[in-house]
């Protein structure tokens, strides 16, 4: 694998920067070099905040934030908005959106004309977070789904690393999720 | 055992295993999860020592407890950053000035006004002249390692070392960690024998008043054991090398700069920013290479342009930018070129958080090799706004007068 770099927008609060700490964990279990960098916003609930994974197998060096990610992960669907969130987005890249609604019906479409539509996929992960986990904190179920549109990390890594990062009831609640939308993921893509 | 671990638990872990006595932190803002993760290892009995972790309600108070414990010959140890360190900074003169070798990790942060929470180099440059040791990490790896190596330099000098580690960019940041063993630290580093020690059975003071009649005296013997630092710092490292079978620290770093026209000099970790630069560069056989500076005090000056003396051009790039000096390292860098034909340029990048984005400092590098850079120059500094602002003030002042 050669760099493959993801950025995360979300809100505080949200798991952000867990979810690229995770993220990083996956990738390192598979054997390969991760570096996750958060960038704290102001330290409030519900501020706008990114954090960056780039994956490689080669010791990462840079420090400088993902402007040009191969994967963009929106955890908050008010954000797409935002000039910011799509800065940079490479053709051919991936989106993951957290939202019940559909590309067309977020009138996000123009933004994503250089995305090949298999590489385009929403996911209710706060949904799915609620069901599984008992709060809506999708950033377990957006890295599962991470696993199925990029297919650049096995599902059994990102288990891995959710059970590093948590126990008991929360980690086989955040696994349920990224499993129930990993599963999503390849179903939607599978019908495309 | 290779970890996928943040930062500032990595620069934990490897503390813990020095076997530290005491612990002593302020957990507020500025303040990094190291103490937090050493709170939590000393609660649960994972460090091998009888070590005591020590809440206070200030930074100061956090190295005056240091310094006390220090002071009856234990391996005393904090953290802080930014403000923190400043409103500790009579006791960091203390520390110093009483010969206590405390090892402290700066998770380096802007200073306010105004408030601001992000990495730049303000805060241990500011306090770059009291007397501690500072060195410079560029990996979560080298920030680990250097605390192993930051206890025995100042153990066998009596001197306090500073640690520094960028904030949020290292101190935040995961990535891959080769964790050291029990049996690597103890072999390298030995218990600490304090060079002096309060003791009830033995009376002595530490940091009596001394007078007009000795005070420059002191002071004179403080400053030349400091200069005498930089070759048992180098042998350390090297020693750390043998064991570990890693490098780490020493005085500087060469990347393709030993016989380089051009190099860039810096500090912490935009060295590896740097690197990936200088690799694109390479790749179009331009003569250009990195030299990443370790230790910052006592600066290696010396041995620098010994190093350096090839080179036609050498840019300072760092994260700090102070009133009447501009950037601390340029200032450092032309004491110790004075007399050199090589062109030093200034350029100040990374304050306040501001990333430092490889393309901006190439536009800069690739105008210092045509000659056509300033002295001094900034990455990604918005100067038209900075110019419009300038002269809305110098009016409004007018008018008020």
């Amino acid at each position: 694998m050669s760099l493959f770099e993801v950025r995360i927008h979300g809100r505080g609060g949200q798991g952000v920067v867990s979810a690229a700490e995770m993220l990083s964990v996956a990738v390192f279990t598979e054997g390969k070099h991760a570096q996750a960098i958060p960038s704290f916003g102001s330290e409030r609930m519900g501020a706008p905040v990114q954090s960056f994974v780039r994956f490689s197998d080669h010791d990462i060096r840079t420090r400088e934030p993902v402007t040009e990610p191969d994967c963009l992960i929106i955890q908050d669907v008010t954000l797409v908005n935002n000039d910011s969130t799509f800065a940079g987005l490479k053709d051919g890249g991936y989106v993951l959106l957290n939202t019940t609604h559909t590309i067309e019906e977020l009138g996000i479409a123009d933004k994503l004309k250089n995305i090949p539509p298999e590489h385009l996929m929403v996911v209710n992960a706060s949904g799915l977070a609620r069901e599984h986990l008992g709060r809506p904190i999708p950033n377990a179920a957006l890295i599962g789904g991470f696993s199925a549109i990029t297919g650049q990390l096995k599902i059994d890594s990102i288990e891995e690393a959710i059970r590093k990062k948590f126990s008991g009831a929360i980690a086989d609640g955040n696994t349920a999720a990224a499993r129930a939308a990993y599963d999503e993921v390849k179903k939607a893509k599978g019908l495309k | 055992m290779l970890k996928q671990v943040e930062g500032s638990i990595a620069v934990a872990e490897a503390i813990a295993l020095c076997r530290p006595d005491l612990v002593c932190a302020y957990p507020i803002t500025p303040q990094t999860h190291i103490v937090e993760g050493l709170a939590d290892m000393v609660r649960k009995g994972k460090i091998k020592s009888n070590c005591q972790y020590i809440n206070v309600e200030s930074e100061f108070a956090a190295l005056s407890v240091c310094i006390g414990s220090s002071a009856t010959g234990v391996r005393s140890y904090t953290a802080t950053s930014s403000q923190g360190l400043l409103y500790m900074a009579e006791a960091v003169y203390n520390a110093s000035g009483m010969r206590l070798p405390i090892v402290m990790t700066i998770g380096n942060r802007a200073i306010g006004g105004p408030i601001n929470i992000w990495n730049d180099q303000s805060d241990s440059m500011a306090l770059r002249d009291a007397g501690w040791i500072q060195i410079h990490a560029e990996t979560n790896q080298e920030a680990g390692d250097l605390h192993i190596q930051a206890f025995k330099i100042a153990e066998q000098l009596s001197i306090p070392v500073m640690v520094c580690v960028d904030g949020f960019l290292l101190t935040h940041a995961y990535e891959q960690v080769e964790a050291s063993t029990q049996e690597q630290v103890d072999e390298f580093l030995p218990p600490f024998k304090p060079m002096q020690a309060l003791d009830c059975d033995d009376p002595m003071s530490i940091g009596a008043m001394v007078g007009p009649e000795a005070f420059m005296e002191v002071r004179a013997l403080n400053v030349a054991h400091f200069d005498n630092a930089l070759e048992p710092i180098q042998e350390i490292s090297e020693e750390f090398e043998k064991i570990f079978g890693r490098k780490a620290g020493g005085l500087f770093e060469h990347y393709h700069s030993e016989e380089a026209d051009t190099v860039v000099v810096s500090l912490g970790s935009v060295n590896g920013t740097v690197k990936d630069i200088i690799d694109e560069y390479r790749k179009e056989f331009v003569s250009i290479g990195s030299f990443k500076i370790g230790c910052y005090r006592p600066f290696p000056g010396k041995q620098i342009l010994e190093q350096l003396k090839h080179a036609k051009r050498i840019i300072v790039v760092e994260k700090d930018y102070f009133a009447g000096v501009g950037g601390c390292l340029a200032n450092d860098m032309k004491i110790a070129f004075r007399g050199s034909d090589a062109k030093i340029y200034s350029v100040i990048g990374g304050l306040g958080g501001r990333p430092i984005f490889k393309k901006s400092l190439m536009k800069i590098l690739d105008r210092a090799m045509e000659d056509e850079l300033e002295e001094l120059s900034f990455i990604d500094l918005d100067r038209t706004l900075v110019e419009r602002e300038q002269v809305r003030e110098d009016q409004f002042m007018s008018n008020a007068g």
